[in-house]
């Protein structure tokens, strides 16, 4: 554990070198191999030489500009920087001599001498690089003076000695939330410009000005931080060697102490961070280099917005109400779980075994996870237990399943590196990925070429030295009837990887499949009416994608939103086996998953009819090994969907739901419905870090743990299993595994977990995925990917290697059919929902942070031509309609969306976007149709009906008994 | 009759184009062929109007408007006599401008009337190898400056595989005093075409991109139209088989103009430019010709190295290898400027001195006063005192006595130069033109200024620290604009320690 205490993050200078050609040379007088075009200062910090540098860092290209990293090199002349000379066989450094140190140092006296000299009181003070070089090098005067009559020439001096402004000092830039950009600190070494361009790919720093006017600048000339494209990212600050870019928590609070390593609780990428410590206060988050998913980088949501761990609005003690029009009262934990436990049982006793359930969230760990499903079926006694991961990407778990054999994506991040031809479907990861689509762009400005099916022009389409070769701007709805398209020009274009799909697919649905999809009335030509894709860029797409080398796809909610969305999953799995792009790196079918932990809420049988693994309760011998580890008996009978037990709390079956770490009010489409079927149950138990919107209509709130507080694990979209580790004591006093635990043991249960890695080995020893998987392999090998069991016993990074999980991939026919949602007279609009870069899912998190500065508001995108048609003016109050509901909110003027499109986020409960979209779903798993619902965008004067009511509603249902002492 | 008034931009400042136009009054009447040459490279004789009778071409300058009658009437006080008999011209080899101020710049036929194209021919007979061999043979070196033998340069593009490689002109002539590259692109356009047509057959890049500085508009717009000639006639941009060459080798260029940077003249802020991106230095390696324009190999060279290699390829290497001293093969374009008597291009083989030079061809200073110093290779390069006039034009006889060659600008000063103010311009020049990417030449050079200010108020300690700075700069600097800048500073300091000598307050008030 020590290890992750103290994580070893040393920085080699420059890159790691691909090469499988070793060559060695010697560095003072020692023999080190490494890879052929491996640089001398790499190769020396491999021997645990430190050469000084101030512009290397590993993250970043070698740029050679400070000049400190010199060396002596035998039968060279002069003395080369160590950063930009590569390695060569046989050669002979020296990294310290006479001369080195001398220039050195004078290059230090050049450095210093423009330079404040207020360390003592500098933020950064003892964590500065340009401080550790000036010891390395023996700096110990500045010879520079000025001469008489003026002042030094310096940028840290906002006037001169005769009391005139210095043009060369810049002010402080303090409009990012996050961090600070002080130019007098700033040494110009780049390496925040480079990070920006090469590690994030925004390309929203510069050098402005040159020689001694050079300066880091974000943006344009008039813009600051906040201004520029700047995503916050903070890419820069992590690789600032000064005090130039200081994240403001340090400038508040001071440098950390500690250091541990844990994983992000926000998207599915799963970023590995180092909780930087002082005491049990945390200072700053910063992504962890070894952390595989990321690799350093992260995004302004990982990094920074975290703050909402100890917003003021968090609820720290447990409290309960007998009815939902009571203000609520804080209580014991014993008094709250006592009476969370009476009702529930109350419930069963009078309405049945069944008339109660669980959702288990998909933030929350596996452990915590599979304990809360562990309760559905070992203590209540049912298979009532459903997830998020039902409204996001249950299609993919079919899907993938009945193609591959697996419900998950078949790569790792990694393997992006190695993709030729990129396409991304319904997905926007600049704004929902951010980390995987730096990682992407990386590979795309290197030359991989990209796709994207979206009805948006997203920042995916084209961001700086990004763009896609095709953009298939489809109409909401129609993706089966799109990649079928492509599917057939594939087929009929004689494209397929015949090798591929006769030693490794089944045959017989093969020839089933591509006789249906030969069919004419599946060519681009015949469904463009129906798509709005012209069948010229289709073809090209579909040629690009099976011709282009390595093909990739990644893809999102846009695909498995729908009515079709397990059709979608099935379509892109065939085109995947068409062209053979599955079971090597560089290829596959990647879901891109929302949470962080949707991967794993569905692996830990969180669904109604599967036990952990994917097994469904009807097979007796799954049953077996559960009933044998838990000592009960199983239901054999599948139990209810999220919207089953909705339906079911209208009907008056189903009375009492214990909802951990999920806000379905907000985040479950038609609101109405779902605020319907919640006020109809008798006992709700919200287990939330905030009174949520769901909450609104619970007897019972429990205070959740943040991911800082508990031990656990996440799985991330790539199977990765991560640790979560715990940083600090839960502020409420219980992890939220030990809640679910003692509300178990309240209901009569006997569990007695001591620590999360209990829980694991119960997983591990139920579950032949994860057979392989303990706490300490994890701990020693960073993360694993399961399936991790005797063949794969560290894992499975890219799976279906030279054969299918399932067997035989197969192939299945994939009939478009449109969904009912459609357009007409009085909703002539298709309303289309997504997310944006700062905010996070239903914003529970995000909002209480300063990430609002980038989105305060949720905004309806419309094409100028529907807002001129509507009389809408950028900025003005909307109403927007469907037959579901109607909400309002102010409307922006874009052609990213195109005519007859309008799109929207769901970040805001203010806005309700879910009061407007239907009750349809995916006809396999009833994920919901949040991305298409047919609307009216008028022009409005304020709140609809239903916010109002709302609001007020809200406002009294948040009432808390003031206590008495 | 014809006669040949030059258009290039020293004639036209001079006043060449009214000239012109008083001379196209007459050409009716005399019934002449006004042809607008470049020049024959004496400055001082600018305008130099040259009237060709019975197919000797008569030379007349400094030519004003009132002396056209005179000139055409050949009366005229301002007649030279036979060009070509001059003693400037007489005393020079031509090889590489042997067409410069000759011929009518554009016109194609005069070019292959005058040797044009004879270098292709035989290029095109010989494999990639036998190529790169003869240019290694011929011992041509970078003319730009550093030195770098052109073939060596040419054989590692060749050796690369790589989907695109490039030839780039580097025509970015910021050095004080300089200007072959401009005369040459103005008075011969042609040649450096062919010569990098030459350089793609020989390293199979099929594309050229002529970076000019924007100062240059003359130059600039020669080379677009010679491009449109060359295009027009199938030179360019046209895919034609020439002998064991691929069959449908083709090549073209595009002219690229700066931004007004000293530092877009060396070869990697030149590709950055190119590229649209900032005008910084890039570290080596890579090197260019391994990963230069948009990472592909390229060939980066100068102006006058490209326009050398068609004479090599007609003449043959030996010829050209004939010429020269040392390792310092061939011709040399020696730009006189500066307080110099008769300044302008002279074209001669290496070895002949400086003192030859200052004193011989450039007859000394303007103002007849004696000269004090000489700048050899533009900003960056040392300033040598009268002492070291006998000192050969030689890469390494310069370099042994620390100075550079450089793209052999001569610039000439007399004895009221203070050679204190000099180093302090060196410093200043290297702090306005700095890219700013490395330390020692961003602050190194702004310090230099503030030291050298201080060595002036009489500093006791700022000697040592310059001569500290100097040495920084010229180790660690990213490339030759920090590495070079402390050569004129310490060259000043070494040659002429007087100027340096400055009582401190408390000795002049003693």
């Amino acid at each position: 554990m020590k290890h992750f205490i103290m994580p070893d993050d040393h920085d080699f200078g420059t890159p790691a070198s691909k090469s499988q050609n070793m060559i060695t040379l010697n560095i003072d007088g020692f023999d080190v191999s490494v890879p052929e075009g491996t640089s001398i200062m790499r190769a020396a910090a491999m021997l645990g030489i430190s050469i000084p540098k101030l512009c290397a860092t590993d993250s970043v290209d070698a740029f050679g500009s400070c000049r400190l990293c010199v060396v002596e090199i035998e039968g060279r002349a002069g003395t080369p920087a160590s950063c930009t000379t590569l390695a060569a066989q046989g050669l002979r450094v020296k990294t310290q001599s006479e001369t080195v140190k001398t220039l050195r140092r004078a290059v230090m006296e050049l450095y210093i001498s423009d330079h404040p000299l207020d360390c003592l009181t500098c933020a950064v003070n003892g964590d500065c690089e340009l401080q550790d070089m000036a010891g390395a090098v023996g700096l110990r005067n500045i010879r520079y003076q000025a001469p008489q009559n003026r002042s030094i020439s310096n940028h840290f001096l906002p006037k001169d000695t005769s009391g005139a402004p210095n043009h060369s000092y810049i002010a402080k830039d303090e409009s990012n939330p996050y961090f600070t950009y002080d130019p007098s600190k700033c040494i110009v070494c780049s390496r925040c410009v480079r990070s920006c361009e090469e590690v994030q790919g925004s390309f929203a720093l510069t050098i402005e000005g040159k020689g001694w006017d050079s300066r880091v600048c974000a943006g344009g000339t008039f813009d600051d931080f906040l201004s520029s494209d700047c995503v916050s990212c903070g890419a820069c600050v992590q690789a600032c060697p000064t005090g130039a870019l200081t994240e403001k928590s340090v400038i508040n609070i001071g440098t950390p102490e500690h250091s541990i390593i844990t994983t992000c609780a926000y998207c599915g990428v799963g970023c590995s961070f180092k909780a930087q410590m002082r005491g049990d206060e945390l200072i700053r988050m910063v992504p962890y280099k070894s952390g595989q998913a990321n690799q350093g980088h992260s995004c302004v949501k990982g990094r920074f917005a975290w703050g909402y761990t100890n917003h003021p609005e968090r609820i720290l003690k447990p409290m309960i109400r007998d009815k939902i029009t009571d203000p609520w009262r804080e209580v014991s934990w014993k008094e709250a779980l006592d009476f969370s436990a009476e009702r529930l049982q109350n419930i069963q006793s009078t309405h049945g075994r069944q008339s109660i359930g669980v959702i288990t969230s998909s933030r929350c760990t596996n452990e915590e996870t599979f304990l809360v499903q562990k309760l559905a079926r070992a203590v209540f006694k049912n298979n009532n237990t459903d997830t998020c991961a039902r409204v996001c990407h249950s299609p993919t778990g079919y899907g993938l399943g009945q193609a591959f054999g697996t419900s998950a994506g078949t790569q790792d991040f990694k393997s992006v590196d190695d993709a030729d031809v990129i396409m991304v479907i319904g997905a926007n990861p600049s704004a929902a990925h951010p980390v995987f689509a730096s990682r992407m762009k990386k590979r795309l400005r290197k030359g991989a070429k990209l796709i994207v099916v979206d009805p948006r022009r997203t920042e995916s389409v084209q961001s700086p030295h990004v763009k896609a070769v095709h953009h298939l701007a489809l109409t909401p709805g129609t993706n089966v009837a799109v990649i079928s398209a492509m599917a057939h020009v594939i087929v009929t274009e004689g494209l397929i990887n015949n090798e591929f799909i006769q030693t490794l697919c089944d045959i017989d649905a093969y020839k089933d499949y591509i006789t249906f999809i030969s069919e004419t009335r599946h060519s681009p030509e015949a469904v463009e009416h129906l798509t709005n894709v012209p069948a010229k860029t289709l073809r090209e797409a579909a040629r690009l994608y099976a011709t282009g080398g390595n093909g990739a796809i990644y893809y999102g909610l846009g695909v498995t939103e729908h009515t079709q969305g397990s059709t979608a999953v099935i379509a892109i799995a065939n085109l995947a086996m068409l062209t053979g792009n599955i079971g090597r790196s560089g290829v596959g079918v990647n879901p891109l998953r929302g949470q962080n932990n949707v991967q794993g809420s569905c692996d830990m049988g969180s669904f109604p009819h599967e036990l952990p693994g994917y097994r469904h309760v009807k097979h007796p011998e799954v049953r077996a090994i559960f009933e044998k580890a838990w000592g009960v008996e199983i239901d054999p009978e599948p139990g209810l969907r999220i919207s089953n037990m909705l339906d079911a709390a209208i009907d008056g079956s189903f009375k009492g739901l214990y909802i951990q770490g999920e806000d379905i009010l907000q985040s479950d489409p038609d609101t109405k419905y779902v605020a319907a079927g919640l006020g109809a149950l008798d006992c709700v138990i919200v287990h939330d870090l905030f009174l949520n919107e769901t909450a609104n209509y619970a007897h019972v709130f429990l205070p959740g743990s943040t991911f800082l507080e508990k031990d656990g694990t996440f799985t991330n979209a790539e199977r990765r299993i991560n640790r979560v580790r715990k940083v600090m004591s839960p502020k409420q006093g219980y992890a939220d595994w030990e809640v679910t635990q003692m509300l178990a043991n309240a209901m009569g249960a006997s569990w007695n977990y001591t620590h999360p890695q209990e829980i694991m080995a119960e997983i591990a020893l139920t579950t032949p995925s994860f057979a392989g998987v303990d706490y300490e392999k994890i701990d020693s090998l960073g993360s694993i990917q399961w399936p991790c069991n005797e063949q794969s016993p560290e894992g499975t990074p890219i799976m279906h290697i030279g054969g299918f999980a399932r067997g035989k991939g197969t192939f299945i026919r994939t009939e478009y059919v449109a969904t009912d949602e459609r357009t007409g007279p009085k909703f002539p609009l298709l309303l289309t929902t997504g997310r944006i870069l700062s905010q996070y899912n239903v914003g529970a998190q995000t909002r209480r942070t300063p990430n609002t500065v980038w989105h305060r508001e949720d905004l309806l995108e419309i094409h100028p031509h529907d807002a001129e048609d509507r009389g809408i003016r950028d900025g003005d109050y909307i109403r927007l309609a469907s037959r579901s509901g109607e909400t309002t909110l102010r409307a922006q003027i874009t052609d990213r969306v195109a005519p007859g499109i309008v799109y929207t986020t769901f970040h805001h409960p203010k806005t309700q976007a879910n009061v407007v979209t239907t009750d349809y779903s995916d006809w396999a798993t009833n994920c919901p149709e949040y991305k298409v619902t047919a609307v009216q965008v008028s022009p409005s004067n304020g709140p609809s009906k239903w916010q109002k009511e709302y609001i007020s509603q809200a406002a009294n249902a948040r009432q808390i008994e003031p206590t008495t002492t | 009759m014809k006669v040949y008034i030059p258009r290039d931009a020293s004639a036209r400042a001079l006043g060449a184009d009214a000239v012109a136009k008083e001379m196209s009054k007459h050409a009716q009447k005399h019934s002449l062929e006004i042809i607008r040459n470049g020049s024959r490279g004496m400055s001082w004789l600018e305008p130099l109007i040259e009237v060709e009778r019975g197919g000797i071409r008569y030379a007349y300058g400094p030519a004003g408007v009132e002396d056209v009658v005179a000139i055409l009437d050949n009366t005229s006080p301002k007649a030279l006599g036979p060009t070509d008999d001059l003693p400037w011209m007489q005393a020079q080899t031509r090889l590489t401008f042997a067409r410069v101020g000759v011929i009518d710049p554009l016109s194609l036929n005069d070019y292959r009337r005058h040797g044009g194209m004879q270098g292709l021919k035989k290029a095109i007979e010989m494999t990639q190898n036998q190529m790169i061999d003869e240019v290694i043979e011929s011992g041509l070196r970078g003319r730009g400056g550093a030195g770098f033998p052109t073939g060596i340069k040419w054989r590692t593009v060749a050796h690369e595989t790589a989907p695109e490689k490039y030839i780039i002109c580097n025509a970015d002539e910021g050095d004080s005093g300089t200007f072959a590259d401009r005369m040459l692109m103005e008075g011969d356009p042609f040649c450096l075409i062919e010569g990098m047509i030459i350089a793609g057959l020989a390293t199979g890049a099929q594309h050229g991109l002529i970076y000019i500085r924007s100062e240059y508009p003359d130059a600039i717009h020669t080379m677009q139209l010679a491009i449109e000639v060359a295009r027009k006639e199938g030179i360019l941009g046209t895919p034609f088989s020439y002998g064991t060459h691929n069959d449908d080798f083709s090549f073209d260029i595009d002219v690229r103009v700066g931004a007004g940077a000293y530092i877009c003249g060396e070869e990697t802020s030149l590709l950055n430019s190119l590229e649209g991106k900032r005008g910084v230095v890039r570290s080596k390696p890579p090197l260019p010709a391994i990963s230069g324009f948009m990472s592909c190999p390229s060939v980066v060279n100068n102006v006058i190295s490209l326009a050398t290699a068609p004479v090599i390829f007609a003449k043959g290497a030996k010829y050209y290898q004939g010429f020269g001293l040392g390792k310092s093969r061939g011709t040399v374009a020696l730009q006189i400027a500066g307080n110099a008597k008769y300044g302008g291009l002279f074209e001669c083989a290496f070895g002949i001195t400086l003192g030859e030079v200052v004193h011989g061809l450039a007859g000394g200073s303007a103002t007849r006063r004696p000269v004090k110093a000489v700048q050899i290779g533009g900003p960056l390069g040392a300033y040598f005192p009268p002492s070291l006039f006998d000192t050969p034009l030689g890469y390494e006889e310069f370099a042994d006595n620390d100075g550079l060659i450089g793209h052999a600008g001569i610039v000439i000063f007399d004895e009221s130069v203070d050679m204190l103010e000099q180093a302090r311009f060196a410093m200043e020049f290297c702090a306005i033109e700095s890219c700013g990417k490395c330390t020692p030449c961003r602050i190194g050079s702004i310090r230099g200024v503030e030291t050298l200010d201080r060595l002036a108020q009489g500093a006791p300690d700022a000697m040592a620290i310059l001569l500290d700075l100097c040495e920084t700069m010229k180790s660690t600097s990213l490339c030759a604009l920090g590495g070079f800048t402390p050569y004129p500073v310490l060259s000043a300091i070494t040659h002429f320690p007087d100027d340096f000598k400055v009582s401190t307050p408390q000795e002049e008030a003693l």
